[in-house]
């Protein structure tokens, strides 16, 4: 979360979150809000051709990830998404990293079978809505 | 860094005066305890052998050659959790932005440079380079498949420059430029939300690379463009998804 607009509206997000996938199912990571570590993605650093450094910034955040064992991790940004999942490919862990918008809708029902490209194996079925013929 | 004594009394300072002079209250940059609380919790610390503190003191120092042409600050990603931390809030990202902007543009990194000028190419403001129509297309085709493949949509919009919407939306480029499909759950939510929104075909780009590219310049264009398309279309709420 931006640490510009405060613990808030991180709050906020963890509503929707629990919401989304039940309060039992959120992990939550440490440190986190205000305290947590940037992934590394932002400011234009994915751009900016420092490639390895860019990972060996991220490398706090990819342990923040591992060390929840949650199976999935949630990113609401274009750039924190880019960059956690370069990190989880390149750590060989391969966890799935997830739009918040893939997340909603797959809970609503209505995500449908191309817009499944970030959800893992266990969820690529799972509340399909009916196709057209 | 140089072996021998620095003459304090020689150095001009003067990239620490200008950023007094811009940042809200001068930044309280005298007020550093150089008690290194940002630097050990910066993602940033160690990279090109500088940390926050590191380059802070360098600063006030008057070592403005070495710590602003420093590669390091490409690195800081300006996530201010050292502000969060530091004891007397010092705007250390703030310094790092100003840093950046005293390279020649056209020394700055290629990748970012190249996605500002991007986004100057035409009124899109994409650091991707797609032009309003690719954009309007790729829009219409998405909707309409969506429309011919999936059951109960054919009421779903994705309106460009729909005139008094309640809110003007922006897009980042990377899915009309390289995943059409990951567009749809938005459009799907705003219309199971009820929502009244538009996109813009000027300015319907998020990012703003120029921004962190440090060119004022550029990036007032981009946020300017946005903003008037917002204006022009008589929209209230002006939503930034990035
Ligand atoms: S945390 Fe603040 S006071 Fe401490 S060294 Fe860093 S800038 Fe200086
Ligand atoms: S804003 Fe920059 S210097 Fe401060 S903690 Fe973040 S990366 Fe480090």
């Amino acid at each position: 979360m931006r640490k510009g607009f405060g613990d808030p509206v991180a709050d906020d997000l963890r509503f929707v979150v629990k919401s989304l996938v039940g309060e039992e199912n959120f992990v939550e990571m440490w440190p986190n809000k205000s305290n947590n570590y940037c992934c590394g993605g932002g400011g234009g650093f994915l751009q900016s051709g420092f490639t390895e450094e860019r990972r060996a910034y991220g490398q706090i955040k990819l342990d923040q990830i591992l060390a929840t064992k949650a199976d999935y991790c949630i990113a609401a940004c274009h750039n924190c998404h880019a960059q956690i999942h370069d990190l989880s490919e390149l750590s060989g862990k391969h966890f799935p990293v997830v739009h918040l918008w893939t997340l909603i809708c797959l809970s609503l029902g209505i995500l449908g079978p191309n817009e499944r490209e970030y959800l893992g194996d266990d969820l690529k079925e799972v509340n399909m809505p009916e196709q057209k013929e | 860094m140089a072996e021998e004594v620095i003459d304090l009394g020689k150095m001009t300072r003067d990239f620490k005066k200008e950023a007094m002079k811009i940042i809200p209250g001068g930044g309280n940059l005298d007020l550093c305890l150089n008690c290194g609380t940002c630097a050990a919790g910066c993602p940033a610390t160690g990279l090109a052998d500088l940390d926050p503190r590191k380059f802070l003191r360098m600063i006030l120092l008057g070592l403005d050659e070495e710590a602003t042409k420093s590669p390091w600050v490409w690195m800081c990603t300006g996530c201010q959790r050292c502000i969060y931390a530091c004891p007397m809030q010092i705007d250390i990202p703030r310094l790092v932005y100003n840093a950046r902007a005293t390279w020649p543009r056209e020394e700055r990194p290629k990748g970012i440079l190249g996605s500002c000028d991007m986004a100057l190419k035409n009124a899109s403001g994409s650091a991707m380079g797609a032009s309003p129509d690719d954009f309007i297309f790729v829009v219409e085709d998405v909707l309409e498949e969506v429309k011919d493949t999936q059951p109960g949509w054919d009421e779903l919009q994705a309106p460009i420059d729909k005139k008094g919407a309640h809110f003007f939306i922006n897009q980042n480029s990377r899915e009309p430029v390289t995943e059409p499909d990951e567009l749809i759950p938005l459009w799907k939510l705003l219309h199971v939300a009820g929502i009244d929104w538009t996109y813009g075909s000027k300015g319907w780009a998020g990012e703003n690379y120029c921004m962190f590219l440090a060119d004022d310049k550029s990036w007032e264009h981009v946020t300017r463009t946005s903003i008037m398309q917002c204006a022009e279309l008589g929209c209230k709420v002006y939503l930034n998804t990035e």
